[in-house]
């Protein structure tokens, strides 16, 4: 997992599932507290690698957490006795750019360091059907001295031009529990020996729900760091 | 204990100070000014404290040139070096929050009486009654800003 790819760098892959643990506070190196949210990621192992011959893109399939072998479906048992492993409860893919990787190897939360950059992945709290003032922060209608108009959208358009209601245009529906990411968080602490990885700030979803963290996008550490 | 509670353990100070509602304290903070580091001396009285585990903090009120000051500390913040406990005040409320609109005598907080060695009562005696620090044993001033 470590030896260098073509472009001399550290062959690694930069993502990796598990469970979001909940939010507390800690100190920090200098003594300041910070809000973190706690994860559980990993060990993951690979079930299978796809190749841009094969598949037409790379990426490595990866599984956590256990599961009962009654609870899963045949086709999906097949697909864990081929790669040789017991059946996981998540499968999920991480696009990778490196090759390498075997299946059954075990990846584990140490490919985060300290002061790294990640993005996490996760299934926001369910809020239900829900109005424009919840959903998309309309300011709504006075609540008294006569009014009649409270909560309610007001118009979604005009008559002539365009004589239909646009595109993407806000109304009531379903909020929530939907795949959102948060990018650019600190990685504060990562401990590989009890797969706890903290992270600053908040993260989407409820505690125990499955999130993916990747490795930053837009924000990325200058070495030495 | 579920795996949160255990990670938080892992932030907890060994002896932790023992900080009592309604007494008089002198905080030691650990203060950084560039390079230099100084411990500075907070002194006031407990007048509430909050939360558990790592996230428990104290808010320690004095009232400094005529303006009341409170100060909220981490208990196990690393920059609060150390409480010493000056007295320890009688009150009947864990949040002293109506010290805030007394002034002057009906502001002050009557000391606990204290129960001495001698009388071996049952329970905790002494122990934790009142260490009394010489005001001149002080490092360092409270400066006001």
């Amino acid at each position: 997992m470590s030896r260098l790819n073509y472009r001399g760098r550290v062959e690694m892959l930069n993502g990796l599932i598990g469970y979001k643990l909940g939010m507390t506070q800690v100190f920090s190196d200098e003594g300041k507290l910070v809000p973190v949210t706690l994860l559980e990621l990993g060990p993951c192992k690979v079930v299978q690698v796809k190749t841009l011959e094969k598949d037409g893109y790379q990426s490595v399939q990866l599984s956590f957490d256990e599961e009962k072998e009654h609870r899963v479906t045949k086709p999906l048992l097949g697909h864990y006795k081929k790669a040789s492993l017991s059946p996981a409860r998540f499968l999920r893919e991480i696009k990778t750019e490196d090759s390498g990787f075997s299946v059954g190897q075990v990846i584990n939360s140490e490919i985060f360091k300290k002061g790294e950059f990640v993005d996490v992945t996760g299934v926001s709290k369910g809020k239900g059907f829900q109005g424009v003032m919840k959903r998309h922060n309309f300011s709504g209608g006075p609540k008294s001295h006569g009014s009649h108009f409270h909560r309610a959208p007001g118009s979604i358009g005009n008559s002539a031009t365009p004589s239909r209601v646009w595109k993407n245009k806000a109304m009531p529906g379903q909020m929530g529990n939907k795949p959102v990411t948060t990018q650019s968080l600190e990685v504060i602490e990562v401990r590989p020996e009890q797969n706890i990885v903290m992270i600053k700030g908040a993260i989407p979803g409820g505690t125990k729900g499955l999130v993916i963290v990747r490795k930053s996008v837009k924000k990325q550490v200058n070495a030495g760091v | 204990m579920n795996r949160l509670e255990q990670i938080e353990q892992g932030y907890l100070k060994k002896d932790v100070p023992k900080v009592i509602i309604g007494s008089t304290v002198r905080v030691h903070v650990r203060i950084k000014e560039g390079e230099k580091e100084r411990i500075q001396i907070y002194e006031g009285v407990v007048i509430r404290k909050k939360g558990g585990s790592n996230r428990e903090t104290f808010t320690v009120r004095k009232v400094s040139y005529g303006i009341g000051v409170e100060r909220i500390f981490p208990l196990h913040s690393p920059f609060v070096t150390q409480v010493e406990t000056i007295r320890e005040g009688k009150v009947r409320r864990a949040k002293l929050y109506y010290i805030r609109t007394r002034t002057g005598k009906a502001a002050r907080i009557p000391e606990k009486e204290r129960v001495y060695a001698t009388k071996k009562k049952k329970g905790p005696a002494t122990t934790q009654s009142v260490q009394l620090a010489p005001p001149a044993a002080a490092p360092e001033a409270d400066t006001p800003s």
